[in-house]
């Protein structure tokens, strides 16, 4: 970025003590006058009740709307394993096998791209993306799968793919001997396992700045016996830092900042629905999920069946995740956001519209 | 053959001269011409910085205002590229907003943002700007009040304002004038070279705050070098209307006084100053920057009355009436009240940069004429080794110092 103004910099300071003082001067004095002249001012309303316009506050969030073109929030929230592409083209990048066992090999063509995304209404960001998205495709695997991921690096800088979960040191893609040169080409076998809500992401140096440039993506592995049917959701908690000042200016649920204000999740009243939530915000050192009106079971990483707790919020580590379930009981709007109000405000905020006949 | 005796042809070879002086002056021209032509038409920028390069983007807040439903921002891009606001945060929140023109300006355009925000009296609150490439531009409303708009309320605050700080104080050192009269003529070098004092004081005074407004103008604007030469314009321009009115003495059989014109030329030079200051003045506070405090008052009256002092101090020798000084008084104090008006309804910093520099500049012409006054025959060197001068200079300065301090 050529030109970044930091605000902050005492040097812009608009006032010298001394001119500050010298005005606080004339402060008294307008004052005296105003009081010299209240007949005068009687038609001024209060200055509280004339300061505050619109105190609904309706003017809040971003202006305009994003091209769902290249990526789509909604269609992301329930696809897995490139199950939104049309079969032929879906088997270029997706093949799976049925093996002996009753395993399945999973295979995945995955690669590391530099590509400008748009973040907010008119906002781009110049990201770095696995196939072209962020978050990058979500991976879905039963307990014991076979998996086995080409990795080709397209981009302008070293990549890798940091799978958590089990396996061996040598598929970690963190360590110096993992790195994966532009213009290279890696293949990641290992099996999927424990079963539960994990991530990947890029491990390369410096590690900071290839995790919030965008790669990384959901890795779900569901248990052998897998969980009730449900409406699933993969909810990636991100966030970006446009001017490169190590802090965020847009947060977001899936990228787009309020795309879900925009456009709501819909979701039946009586049906259970089922959120992976990931939280890969960075230089924030926690992020959360807050969802109105409903309470949610959490089953902390995944890794069991039975919930450990029931709350309408839940906060999450960077790296962290969760599954939540609930089951809309009324027919609406539920908004669901960051508890972070300020998270929030920079667009982590959606709504789920729940349809169908009320619950008793 | 002498030309004399041909003149059709000595008028044509003489055309002829002159159209080969005009092309040869303007052949470099042609040149540049041509030069501008090939690097706008060959995209050099772009070959020298390569492709893909992220564009130079750089945008200054003009003005920023709160009216009853929202803030209202007018903004300008100070960079080489074109610049795209995309989205506007107030206080790390994203919000509506409308730009009354495209939201893309091109170098030197300008827009005016309205955001629909409840912002709360007294609070300070952040406004950022976030460009089509992320980048932020921030402006602090540090006391966030409505801004004054042209209404009798406000001229009448912004009135009062300038006749406290500069019509009011201006008229009482005026009061000196019947001291001044009776005093001896080493009293009167000393008060004319303690005049010297203020003035110079004023002077760096208007040179500190020009340059200060002049780091806040949007970097296209040359501010500094505007400051400087507006000052230069302000000084030369002041030693032409001296000269004119010592002429016009002349010529009237000497019925004006020297030292009528030179308090004319010191009130002046105060007013020009004084503007600038209202300028200043009436643009914080309706920025909101203006706070409360009694004790400043006080410093206010003394800093400025000292201006009144400097103008009557050329007048010790000559009669004046009554009528005259009180033109004198309005000559160099009214401004303020012009300067709060300007200041506080239609600001923008390069306005703050020309009228501190035209003071500066009008100051320092009354400077050197208070100078060569006192000086007479003498070189001025000799003259301010004298001890009721050289005092007097440090006196003034220490005057001003002292009261400034009160000021803070």
């Amino acid at each position: 970025m050529a030109q970044i103004k930091n605000s902050s910099d005492p040097k812009t300071k608009r006032w010298s003590r001394r001119a500050w003082l010298r005005l606080a001067g004339l402060g008294s004095l307008s004052g005296g006058a105003a009081l010299a002249s209240r007949s005068l001012a009687a038609g001024q309303a209060d200055p509280v009740a004339a300061s505050t316009p619109d105190r609904l506050g309706s003017g809040m969030g971003p202006v305009g709307r994003v091209s769902t073109e290249s990526f789509d929030p909604t269609r992301f929230l329930r696809t897995w394993n490139f199950s939104d592409l049309p079969v032929d083209t879906r088997a270029q990048f997706y093949r799976e096998t049925p093996e002996a066992d009753g395993t399945t090999l999973r295979e995945y063509e995955l690669f590391a791209v530099d590509r400008e995304i748009e973040i907010a209404p008119g906002v781009f960001f110049p990201a770095w993306t696995y196939n072209g998205q962020v978050p990058g495709p979500t991976i879905r695997a039963t307990a014991g799968d076979h998996l086995r991921i080409n990795f080709v690096n397209q981009g302008s800088h070293p990549h890798t793919l940091h799978f958590h979960g089990w396996h061996p040191p040598g598929m970690d893609g963190s360590l110096r001997p993992h790195q994966v040169m532009p213009g290279d080409s890696f293949l990641y076998e290992f099996d999927a396992e424990p079963f539960g809500l994990h991530l990947y992401h890029c491990h390369a140096n410096p590690l900071k700045r290839h995790v919030h440039k965008g790669l990384y993506g959901t890795f779900i592995v569901d248990p052998p016996s897998p969980r009730p049917p449900a409406d699933e959701l993969v909810i990636v908690m991100n966030a970006f830092d446009t001017n490169f000042d190590a802090d965020n200016e847009v947060y977001a649920a899936n990228t787009v900042a309020g795309f879900y204000m925009q456009e709501p999740i819909g979701v039946r009243v009586g049906q259970l629905v089922r959120m992976y939530l990931v939280n890969l915000t960075e230089f924030d050192l926690i992020n959360s999920l807050h969802l109105h009106g409903m309470f949610f079971d959490v089953v902390r990483t995944g890794t069991s069946l039975k919930a450990s707790e029931s709350t309408d919020t839940i906060m999450l580590c960077q790296g962290e995740r969760a599954i939540l379930e609930t089951t809309f009981r009324y027919p609406g709007d539920f908004m669901f956001h960051a508890h972070q109000s300020e998270f929030a405000e920079l667009g982590w905020m959606g709504l789920f519209r729940a349809e169908g006949n009320r619950v008793t | 053959m002498s030309p004399s005796r041909e003149p059709g042809r000595a008028d044509r070879a003489g055309r002829r001269r002159g159209v080969v002086l005009w092309a040869l002056a303007a052949f470099p021209l042609v040149l540049v011409g041509g030069l501008i032509w090939v690097v706008f038409s060959s995209d050099l920028a772009d070959a020298m910085r390569g492709e893909g390069y992220p564009p130079v983007e750089e945008l200054v807040f003009q003005r920023v205002s709160l009216r009853p439903d929202g803030i209202v921002a007018t903004v300008l891009n100070d960079g080489p590229d074109p610049v795209t606001i995309a989205q506007v945060q107030v206080d790390d929140a994203y919000w509506s907003f409308s730009a009354d023109s495209s939201a893309t300006l091109a170098r030197l355009g300008r827009t005016t943002l309205t955001i629909p925000y409840p912002w709360v009296h007294g609070d300070t609150h952040v406004l950022r700007l976030v460009t089509s490439t992320g980048v932020t531009f921030d402006h602090e409303i540090a006391v966030a009040v409505e801004t004054p708009r042209p209404s009798v309320w406000s001229f009448g605050i912004f009135t009062l304002i300038g006749l406290y700080v500069g019509v009011i104080p201006v008229a009482i050192g005026l009061m000196w004038r019947p001291f001044v009269s009776r005093a001896s003529r080493t009293a009167v070098d000393f008060l004319l070279a303690l005049t010297i004092g203020l003035l110079l004081f004023l002077l760096i005074e208007s040179g500190h705050e020009g340059l200060e407004a002049a780091s806040l103008a949007p970097s296209s604007f040359q501010a500094v070098a505007l400051f400087v030469f507006s000052a230069l314009a302000a000084f030369v321009g002041l030693e032409m209307v001296a000269a004119w009115l010592r002429a016009r003495r002349r010529d009237a059989g000497a019925s004006v006084g020297q030292g009528w014109i030179l308090a004319l030329l010191v009130a002046t030079g105060i007013g020009l100053h004084n503007f600038g200051e209202g300028l200043a003045i009436g643009a914080a506070f309706a920025l909101g920057e203006a706070t409360f405090g009694l004790v400043l008052i006080v410093g206010f009256a003394l800093h400025n009355t000292t201006e009144g002092l400097a103008i009557v101090a050329p007048l010790a020798r000559e009669p004046v009436r009554v009528s005259q000084l009180m033109g004198l008084g309005a000559l160099a104090g009214a401004p303020t009240i012009a300067g709060t008006w300007v200041g506080g309804l239609i600001y923008s910093p390069i306005w703050s940069v020309l009228f501190l520099a035209v003071g500066a500049g009008a100051i320092a012409q009354v400077v050197v004429q208070l100078a060569r006054q006192i000086a007479g025959e003498q070189s001025i060197a000799q003259h301010v080794a004298t001890a009721p001068v050289a005092g007097g200079l440090f006196a003034g300065v220490v005057v001003m110092y002292v009261t400034g301090l009160i000021v803070g």
